[in-house]
């Protein structure tokens, strides 16, 4: 009889355990009082510490941002540097609340590995870097090279299918890091990199002599590239997606981290007024507070101020908007409106 | 007996009764173990469901659609996941052959020159013994391919000689093309060692018999060496060479070994070594000094003072820890894949894990297969102590 007592016991504890580990990510956030991201382990412009040791990068201010919803506080956040290939895995497991780590949006990663994918933070395209002295001036050109990827990315698909659709071989040399690629593409262990476009740009700027390499015209696929979390909790996506949308709408509206008091004494337009909580309770209806997406423009800025101090061309990555740029400045980024 | 009444036992309840709480106590803890796997595989099920994960081995006959370097086995992107799976498995095991192979080799010498009374010699082996020991496999392994990262670029390859070069990609090295009669040859070995193993069996029944002794160790070494050989010619040496040439970007042709398999066997041998070492000196140690005198006593030289008294009771000692070290280097050639060599944790345990998100299936998988390798390697090694180990008589 005591048997069946812990056998049915267990089995109560098992079916409690299994369902709660999947709702309430806002509310452990908030009950631990920081949040934990997922990042790179080092990419410059994107993640990776300064010389104080302090976090950068756009998806740095990704995070900081949803830090900043919550709490109005961009340190309270633990960055956990994961791999290409660690990432799922830490993110399926609850180890962090969310991933901001170049992660390409894509259909497997979505509904097979059970994320959602709640925005775009770089529209992006795998491209090639070489050697100037190989004299190569196209991928089509690279029959027969080794090139060197970082394993666990959509890149290693990308580049396989690339070959093999215009019949040609490649010999792969395939890392873990960023770090390692840089490492044996600069010891001229391949004559190839090859990741995202927005990647190459950001490992050329760190190398021993930028201008000795350069990046060649084939995109060959398309790498949107934004913040995810476990499927399933909505509340938790909102909040992410919500404050992404904040940062990019505020750059529409105006909003910069320097007006943003002002704005929200005096808002320009009704939606600046919703969005900054003067007006309405659009913060509440997340579970943040009224001023949530103004404590996020005030501390971190809004999409543009992001860009330009990451990755923009006054940065040593030096990347232009592109595609980045709003949908009325010849870009692509458009969010739902605020109401 | 006068002790009648003490025998008798006193009657009771179930729970003095030795045998009785033996068997509940087992059964309560094969109780509790299998309810502890039935509670994390529930658990794991229904966590996977709730997030949308989905699960099965459906997806091993999936395209894999990457790409492996340098692999085994012919594969391209467009194969499975299962044939990549196949890829890492070869991988695993000839890195691990090989590398078991050096070690033993490395570890017997160093140990050896560990007890050597040569003040010199003793210390460098055991200052080499306490570094590799005691520095982290991992870290050992990204150095030794640092090192090889450090060497010339293609286009600058050291020419060994015989068609093969040495760059930071590793070695190239010609790759032979087998002719129509060329299966003789391997066919040839075989029978010499064949005739090698009778010829040492003849010899010792005849010794034992006789008294006289026979060469049958340089016979049968002759044998092995000049048939093999004298088929090749006599069938017209069936063998050709395509030496690798160098192309725009890199070599083509012949055979290649890579870098990371370099560095990877380098570092295993090398740490594993170590270890052995020390195996093998306590071995050596183990051998009662009595035992060589009685031998010398005896009139053996010291040879076979060496070959046949010392070495057949050191290998007693020796076996049991060197078949542990055999599966350390074995599960040791997972860190392979931080230098992306193609293995089982590099190929289903990382990139298939990754691309299909089945990490359950994938991990299970790999566990699966390294548990199997392991007892393999150690029935194999429990079979050569049962051969070697001391007949009670
Ligand atoms: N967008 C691709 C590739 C992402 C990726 O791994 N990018 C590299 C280079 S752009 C990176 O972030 N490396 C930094 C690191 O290894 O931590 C994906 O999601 O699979």
């Amino acid at each position: 009889m005591r048997l069946t007592t812990l056998l049915a016991t267990a089995a109560a504890v098992a079916t409690v355990s299994a369902g709660v580990a999947a709702a309430g990510t806002l509310d452990d956030v908030k009950a631990r009082g920081s949040l934990s991201c997922g990042v790179t382990t080092g990419l410059a412009g994107f993640a990776a510490p300064n010389d104080q040791g302090r976090w950068e990068g756009l998806d740095v201010d990704m995070c900081r941002a949803v830090a900043v919803a919550i709490f109005n506080d961009p340190d309270a956040v633990t960055f956990t540097p994961t791999t290409g290939k660690d990432r799922f895995t830490v993110l399926q497991s609850g180890e962090i609340d969310m991933l901001a780590r170049n992660t390409t949006w894509t259909f497997s990663r979505d509904v097979n590995l059970g994320f959602e994918f709640l925005g775009v933070n770089y529209y992006d395209g795998q491209g090639f870097m070489v050697r100037k002295d190989l004299g190569v001036n196209s991928a089509k050109e690279l029959d027969g090279a080794a090139v060197c990827i970082q394993t666990g990315t959509t890149t290693e698909l990308n580049l396989a299918d690339f070959f093999r659709a215009n019949n040609m071989s490649f010999e792969p040399v395939v890392v873990e890091t960023g770090d390692q690629a840089r490492q044996a593409y600069e010891a001229g262990r391949c004559d190839v990199y090859t990741t995202d476009a927005s990647g190459l740009a950001a490992q050329r700027a760190g190398m021993s002599d930028p201008s000795a390499h350069k990046i060649l015209p084939e995109i060959i696929s398309k790498e949107p590239l934004g913040p995810l979390v476990r499927h399933g909790d909505h509340q938790w996506g909102d909040v992410v997606r919500w404050t992404l949308n904040a940062m990019i709408t505020a750059e529409e509206l105006g909003v910069t981290s320097a007006n943003v008091e002002e704005q929200s004494a005096n808002p320009s337009s009704p939606e600046v007024a919703r969005l900054l909580g003067s007006e309405g309770d659009l913060g509440e209806q997340l579970g943040l507070s009224t001023d949530w997406a103004k404590n996020v423009i005030a501390r971190i800025g809004n999409y543009s101020e992001s860009f330009e101090r990451n990755i923009g061309v006054n940065t040593p990555i030096g990347l232009e908007r592109g595609l980045n740029a709003l949908w009325r400045d010849g870009g692509i980024l458009y969010t739902p409106p605020f109401r | 007996m006068a002790t009648e009444t003490l025998a008798t036992p006193r009657r009771s309840s179930l729970w003095t009764d030795q045998k009785f709480r033996s068997i509940f106590f087992q059964a309560l803890t094969i109780g509790i173990l299998g309810f502890a796997i039935a509670f994390i595989a529930h658990n794991t099920a229904t966590n996977l469901e709730n997030r949308g994960i989905a699960s099965g081995f459906g997806f091993l006959s999936n395209t894999a659609g990457y790409e492996l370097e340098n692999t085994l086995i012919p594969y391209n992107s467009t194969d499975t996941h299962f044939r990549a799976f196949l890829v890492g498995l070869t991988g695993t095991l000839f890195v691990a052959f090989f590398g078991c192979i050096v070690a033993t080799v490395f570890g017997f010498i160093l140990g050896v020159l560990r007890l050597s009374h040569n003040f010199l010699i003793n210390r460098v082996a055991y200052v080499y013994v306490e570094i590799v020991r005691n520095v982290p496999l991992l870290l050992q392994i990204f150095v030794w391919w640092a090192i090889l990262l450090a060497l010339p670029v293609v286009r600058e390859s050291f020419y060994l000689g015989s068609g093969m070069y040495f760059y930071n990609g590793g070695l190239k090295a010609p790759s032979p093309i087998f002719g129509d009669l060329f299966w003789m040859t391997p066919v040839a070995l075989f029978v010499a060692i064949g005739a090698a193993i009778g010829i040492g069996r003849w010899a010792k029944k005849r010794q034992d018999a006789t008294g006289e002794t026979f060469p049958a160790f340089w016979t049968g070494l002759g044998l092995i060496f000049a048939l093999p050989v004298m088929t090749f010619f006599a069938t017209g040496a069936p063998l050709e060479w395509e030496v690798p040439t160098l192309g725009r970007f890199r070599f083509s042709g012949g055979l290649a070994i890579t870098d990371m398999f370099l560095a990877l066997l380098i570092a295993l041998a090398a740490y594993t070594a170590a270890f052995i070492a020390e195996i093998v000196r306590a071995g050596i140690l183990a051998v009662n000094k009595g035992q060589t005198e009685a031998a010398y006593a005896l009139g053996l030289k010291p040879n076979w003072t060496l070959r046949l008294v010392v070495i057949p009771q050191a290998l007693r000692v020796i076996v049991p820890p060197l078949t542990s070290q055999y599966l350390n280097l074995t599960k040791n050639s997972s860190l392979g894949a931080f230098i992306g060599y193609p293995e089982l944790v590099a190929t289903i345990g990382g990139i298939t894990l990754n691309q299909t998100g089945q990490a359950v299936e994938c991990i299970l998988i790999t566990m699966a297969v390294y548990l199997t390798i392991s007892l393999s390697i150690s029935a194999f090694m429990n079979w050569y102590n049962r051969s070697i180990a001391l007949v009670e008589r």
